[in-house]
């Protein structure tokens, strides 16, 4: 047994001070297997989106530990931290998130820059990822003349294009309308057919049906673990469509 | 991520707002060109200042008589301030007293002095009243400082024989003698024919005087036909050198006070002004002026420093939340302190430079008569504060943006 993708023990996290004090997470524990595909499904103020921020090493968990490829996140520094997020996690937001004013293209070489990648790499790798999320036509495009889909789609491509060994995805689909949910849905099916190791958040049970696994969280702690399909194997809905 | 990724961001985070960092850019470089104008017009007015004490003449001391002793000097208080009767005019034998070599071992000429003024002056059909006829020795020229541009100067023969000779100035030439040459021709003063063998170099005019409305002639040929044998006007002495002056200044004091029996050596019958005083004291007023436009300008300097920490901060502000999205993508803190640096450095270089380039073309025309005269140090310090205040005011803004954790710059709306 390899060592998991993820690996989260008692993580808690509370905020504000005495009468205030919220328990967004309250002793979480999780294991995530290389090639894995999870959703986490609770109801707003369910903790789920602390929980993907702490994943994300956005956030700091108040108490607990997490690890991923078996490194301890606590115990790096800042410069290190940075690398991690850099070269070890993709995250997809709700909101998009790209940076206005530049291209596709530019949004998508982004994390490239940051982790020091030749120019001429860089290109060729987020052309190749944006091929994959089905825009190569609209590299040169900037975010404000895309639509909320294939804002998306580059969002996912800028997730994809260090090739992570992780891809956390926060309601990829909460802003988006049906055709463009599908489409999203589809790419991130497709990547998780090809191995890559995915953990979703949403609140909806047609997205959740994507995944091999779904995880329910419930005032910050973990209710239900639900297998819908073995690790190693394609995504539900693959399976599916090829009967 | 190199620094040429760096560049090329914060060059792209400049680019975005247009009008802003060019407005910003605008501040900084009026701040350092009026730093740079205004110490090169308070240089340039400083030396025309000295320029022109200079044309009065190098190293020399200059004696007339002062008949309220006391009137113009800074007498003890409760001095005679009085008229004096018993003052004593400048005389001949005054002068001629000062060339004892033995004595006044550090004077080298003396030149005594008397003028007419308002002289109407006659060649044919054109008149000019000369403002200002001086009849004096030949060393008059030298301690001066009038050299003659065409002509003659007259010599000693000229002054023992009291030839009726004189050098004009360039005003007395044009006025009297239009295009032709004067040289040669004679010329009625008050009825009296004089030769004209020079013209005197055009010295332009200080003021409102006209520097060049002026003839010499020999002393004692002006004496005899227009002024008469009675007191001189002044007494022009020349020192050795420019180390010699005070020296000679003690010694014309010394014989002066003797010879007209000076008991209280503040309030002496004569005035004697040293132009090396006169130049030092003057030096001083202008740099003080230098140092007041300095002043004036170093606050637009900063002023221009305020206005790029203001849009820094603003900038800073605005886009948090690309900042949370950089960091969450693995931007390290130095390249987000990187960005933002260079972003207030370029603003504060481009500035700066265009402000040197601006000052550089204004600097060469004359402004209110005055000539600039570009102050390389002050090009090294104007830039060298612009630079600098892009760095420190820039910096703060940068750093608090890189210190955000990316959850909270991310939720920043």
């Amino acid at each position: 047994m390899t060592v998991p993708v993820l690996r989260v023990r008692n993580l808690v996290k509370e905020y504000g001070e005495g009468e205030a004090k919220v328990r967004a997470l309250r002793g979480v524990s999780l294991d995530v297997e290389q090639g894995d595909y999870v959703a986490i499904m609770g109801a707003s103020g369910s903790g789920k989106s602390t929980l993907m921020n702490i994943l994300g090493c956005l956030d700091v968990p108040t108490s607990g530990t997490y690890e991923i490829d078996g490194t301890d996140v606590g115990r790096l520094d800042e410069h290190q931290l940075a690398v991690l997020r850099n070269r070890r996690v993709g995250f997809v937001f709700q909101a998009f998130n790209l940076i206005p004013r530049m291209s596709a293209l530019a949004n998508v070489e982004l994390p490239l820059v940051y982790g020091g990648v030749a120019p001429a790499e860089r290109r060729a790798r987020a052309l190749a990822a944006l091929e994959r999320v089905g825009l190569a036509g609209r590299v040169h495009h900037e975010p404000n003349r895309l639509s909320g889909g294939q804002q998306q789609r580059v969002a996912v491509a800028r997730a994809l294009v260090t090739a992570p060994a992780l891809l956390l995805a926060d309601e990829p689909t909460g802003n988006l309308d049906t055709a463009s949910t599908a489409d999203v849905l589809q790419i991130l099916d497709g990547l998780s057919a090809s191995g890559r190791t995915i953990v979703l958040i949403t609140h909806e049970d047609d997205v959740a049906a994507h995944a091999k696994r779904v995880i329910r969280l419930v005032d910050g702690e973990i209710v239900d673990d639900r297998r819908q399909a073995p690790v190693d194997g394609p995504p539900p809905r693959l399976v599916e469509a090829a009967r | 991520m190199n620094q040429i990724e760096i560049l090329r961001f914060a060059l792209r985070g400049l680019l975005a707002n247009k009008l802003r960092s060019a407005l910003t850019t605008l501040g900084i470089l009026i701040g350092v060109a009026a730093v740079i104008m205004l110490v090169a017009i308070g240089e340039g007015s400083s030396r025309s200042i000295q320029q022109n004490i200079q044309r009065l003449g190098a190293n020399t001391l200059t004696i007339s008589p002062s008949f309220s002793g006391g009137g113009g000097q800074r007498g003890p208080s409760g001095g005679n301030t009085g008229p004096r009767t018993q003052a004593r005019q400048l005389s001949l034998a005054d002068a001629r007293a000062l060339t004892d070599k033995t004595l006044a071992p550090s004077v080298k000429s003396v030149s005594p002095v008397v003028t007419v003024s308002a002289a109407q002056a006659v060649y044919g059909a054109a008149s000019h009243p000369i403002a200002q006829l001086v009849g004096t020795y030949p060393s008059y020229f030298e301690a001066v400082n009038k050299p003659v541009a065409k002509g003659a100067y007259f010599y000693n023969d000229d002054v023992l024989a009291a030839r009726k000779v004189m050098v004009i100035g360039q005003t007395v030439a044009d006025e009297l003698f239009g295009a032709t040459d004067p040289i040669g021709r004679q010329v009625s003063v008050k009825g009296v024919p004089f030769t004209v063998v020079g013209v005197l170099k055009a010295a332009g005019s200080s003021g409102a005087q006209d520097a060049d409305d002026v003839a010499v002639a020999p002393l004692p040929a002006v004496q005899q036909s227009l002024s008469g044998f009675g007191s001189l006007n002044q007494i022009v002495v020349q020192a050795t050198g420019a180390e010699t002056t005070s020296a000679a200044q003690a010694e014309v004091t010394a014989i002066l006070n003797q010879r007209h029996g000076i008991t209280n050596p503040n309030n002496p019958d004569y005035r004697l002004l040293n132009q090396a005083t006169l130049q030092e004291t003057v030096s001083e007023a202008t740099g003080t002026f230098t140092v007041l436009l300095a002043a004036v300008a170093a606050i637009s300097l900063l002023v221009g420093g305020i206005g790029i920490t203001n849009i820094m901060l603003v900038t800073v502000t605005e886009r948090t939340r690309e900042i949370g999205i950089r960091k969450a993508l693995g931007a390290p803190r130095s390249a987000i302190l990187g960005q933002f640096l260079m972003e207030a450095t370029l603003l504060s270089l481009v500035g700066g430079l265009s402000g040197v380039l601006v000052a550089f073309a204004g600097t060469r025309f004359s402004i209110a008569g005055i000539e600039p005269v570009l102050v390389p140090s002050s090009v090294v310090l104007a830039l060298g504060v612009s630079v600098g205040i892009g760095l420190f005011f820039g910096g703060y803004p940068a750093n608090r943006a890189a210190k955000l954790r990316p959850i909270e710059a991310l939720r920043h709306e």
